[in-house]
Parts: C-alpha cells; sequence; structure tokens
C-alpha cells in the first residue's frame, strides 16, 4: 500500500526536479555565466597583480566537464536527482502523518507537507547562509561552510517539527488559531537564536586573516599597490537575480511535489476508502486489499 | 524456538493494520519508510556535500564538476 504513494511520491519528485531544471536552464544559467566570467577576469587580474609583485601562484585546477556539459547535463542531473530525493522525503512525512490524522484531505496535507519541506529545508537556511553563484566563496573555507549550512538545515528541520508538534498539543488549550501562533512565535524565537550564534561565513578565522572583517565571502573590489580599484567587487544585480531565480526555482520544485502528489494521493486514497458518501447511489465495488 | 509465554505477532507484515498496536518490530512499512528515507539522504549528500566538505572517493571531483551548477543554484556551499 504504501509502496503505491511512495512511487507516486518519487516521480512526482523527478517531474518538480525537471520544471526546476528548464527554469534554471532558461534565467539562471545565464547568471551562473556572469559568476563564472566575472571570476575568471578577476583571477587574471589577480595573476597581473602577482606577476607585477613578483609572486608565483599555483595553477587552477583542470577543467573535467566543460561548462557545456555542466550547464546541460550535469544542472539537469543534480535537480532531477534533488527533486527525487526531496520526494522521497515528503513522502516519509505525508505518510507518517496521513496515518496518524486520517481525517485530513490528502490534498491538503500533501500541501502543506511540501510547503513545511521548503520552509524548512531550504528557505530558512537560506535566510543566513543564501545561495552563492560561482566565484563566491573561498576554496579554504568548503568544511567550514558545509557544516554550518548543514547544521542550520538540521536545526530548521528539527525546530519546524517541534513547533508543529507544540502547536498541535497546544491547541486544546489554546484553541488552534492562538496555538498556532504561539508554535509559530516559538519557531522563530529558537531559530534566531540559532542564526545569531551560527557564525557568518566571512567571521571564519580563515576569512578574517585573509581577507578582512566582512560578513560574506562576497568578492570585494580587487586593489592594486597603490590602493586603485583594478577589478570591481562582484556585480550586485548578477547576486540579486541568481539568489531571487534559487528562491523560485525551489518554489517550483515543492510545488509539484504538494500539488501533483495531492491530487494522486486522493485518487489512491479515494480507492482504499470506498467513496459511499460522494456517491451513495453508485455502485461500489470493494477494492481488494491494495 | 519460542519461549513460552513471549508475545508473538500473527499479523503478516504488511497487512494493514490502522489503529491497532504493533506488536512486530519491524512492519513492511517501517521498511519502507525507512529505505526511502536513507536513500533520500544519501542522495541529498551526493548532490550537495560529497566532494566538497568531505568525499568519500578521495580526491575525485567528477561528481562536484558534474553536478557544480545545480549545487550553487539549490544553496549548497561549493569550492
Amino acid at each position: 500500500m504504501e509502496s503505491r504513494f511512495i512511487y507516486r511520491a518519487l516521480g512526482v519528485g523527478v517531474l518538480g526536479g525537471l520544471l526546476a531544471f528548464v527554469f534554471a536552464r532558461i534565467f539562471a544559467e545565464p547568471f551562473i555565466q556572469d559568476a563564472i566570467d566575472y571570476e575568471s577576469g578577476r583571477d587574471a587580474a589577480q595573476e597581473a597583480l602577482d606577476k607585477a609583485a613578483g609572486v608565483t601562484v599555483g595553477t587552477a585546477d583542470p577543467e573535467i566537464f566543460s561548462r557545456g556539459i555542466q550547464r546541460n547535463l550535469g544542472i539537469a542531473t543534480g535537480m532531477v536527482l534533488f527533486g527525487l530525493a526531496m520526494g522521497g522525503l515528503f513522502v516519509v512525512a505525508y505518510l507518517m502523518l496521513s496515518r496518524r490524522f486520517p481525517g485530513l484531505r490528502p490534498r491538503v496535507l500533501a500541501a502543506l507537507v511540501a510547503a513545511a519541506g521548503f520552509v524548512g529545508v531550504y528557505l530558512v537556511p537560506f535566510v543566513k547562509y543564501p545561495a552563492n553563484p560561482p566565484a563566491i566563496g573561498h576554496s579554504e573555507t568548503i568544511s567550514d561552510r558545509s557544516a554550518v549550512y548543514l547544521a542550520m538545515v538540521g536545526i530548521s528541520v528539527v525546530a519546524l517539527i517541534l513547533a508543529v508538534v507544540a502547536g498541535y498539543r497546544l491547541a486544546g488549550r489554546f484553541g488552534t488559531w492562538n496555538a498556532s501562533l504561539l508554535a509559530a512565535l516559538g519557531f522563530v524565537v529558537v531559530i534566531s537564536v540559532a542564526m545569531a550564534l551560527l557564525p557568518a561565513l566571512g567571521h571564519f578565522p580563515v576569512n578574517e586573516a585573509q581577507y578582512g572583517k566582512h560578513a560574506t565571502e562576497t568578492p570585494q573590489p580587487l586593489l592594486g599597490p597603490d590602493g586603485k580599484i583594478v577589478y570591481p567587487g562582484f556585480p550586485a544585480d548578477v547576486l540579486f537575480k541568481f539568489r531571487l531565480y534559487s528562491i523560485i526555482a525551489q518554489m517550483i520544485m515543492w510545488s509539484t511535489l504538494g500539488l501533483a502528489f495531492g491530487a494522486l494521493a486522493e485518487r489512491l486514497t479515494g480507492k482504499v476508502r470506498a467513496p459511499a458518501t460522494a456517491r451513495p447511489a453508485a455502485v461500489v465495488t470493494p477494492s481488494p486489499a491494495s | 524456538m519460542i519461549p513460552k509465554g513471549a508475545t508473538v505477532s500473527t499479523a503478516a507484515p504488511g497487512t494493514e493494520a490502522y489503529g491497532q498496536s504493533i506488536s512486530s518490530p519491524i512492519t513492511a512499512r517501517a521498511l519502507w519508510l525507512g529505505g526511502v528515507l536513507i536513500l533520500s539522504l544519501l542522495l541529498y549528500y551526493f548532490i550537495g556535500v560529497d566532494q566538497g566538505a568531505t568525499s568519500l572517493f578521495g580526491a575525485d571531483r567528477h561528481i562536484h564538476e558534474f553536478v557544480h551548477d545545480s549545487r550553487h543554484f539549490l544553496g549548497f556551499p561549493c569550492h
């Protein structure tokens, strides 16, 4: 029985990832290319500065996959498999909740779980550690950045689950509306404390030692020995567009999951529960234990 | 051998037991859900993290470079 829901959720996850890829390919890839071009130009300027100062630096990593592969097949694979993974997490949560609350309509529950997934897995961590295009991010801090990002995702998901449980428990005493508000407030407080305690990316000791005090790793203007700007800082519009499209792509993926799976789950659940109330006159054939 | 007095589940795994207490420690349902959960988390790890901060295949960077754009775009730290 569960397997039918699981297959559908995984399929819908793939579909969501595919739609998010199409969006990314059309809207985000030009800005990803802008970011990579910025990085190349900056590296060239840095190299010229180093040469002038008599410093030799190591050569860059050899290219494994061409940009053509990365921006087509590569990002497609990544988005689709991410959709698949989120479909899996989504359906586990959906099945646990639908057994606990059989009275909830499948499409309502599916929409709620997908909304929670979007907020918990992506949006809340994004507030502290937003998505960054290529050229932003120092390779020497990749471990630190991954650790704090995954910590933020974990805290966000756990806090969201706890908030839902707390809201449900409090509903008896304060009423549904007030209990929901209290739970939301508790969630915001917990998340705020976590965000205040976790370091800003620019504040890692390695970054402060090498780049000075900045909140982020976004490249600042490159200065020559005379203090004049030889290469500009990272273009703000490219950064904004990249992040905006990142959010929209996740919204596309999660809403596909929630809405399409909701529709499929309605049909599945309708088959299981004989629709006696919906069509009392119709001949109801009891479905075999499916 | 089942010791005398031990409670033994008579419900076959996979039979629907809504509203009943489950006596069998592992049901088909739990296996499905647990399996999907673990595989999904593994996939999340390989798409988002592997060959960056931690790497299961040493210094190889093929996964990282192949899904490079999506890793950035999905919000994961990269490079």
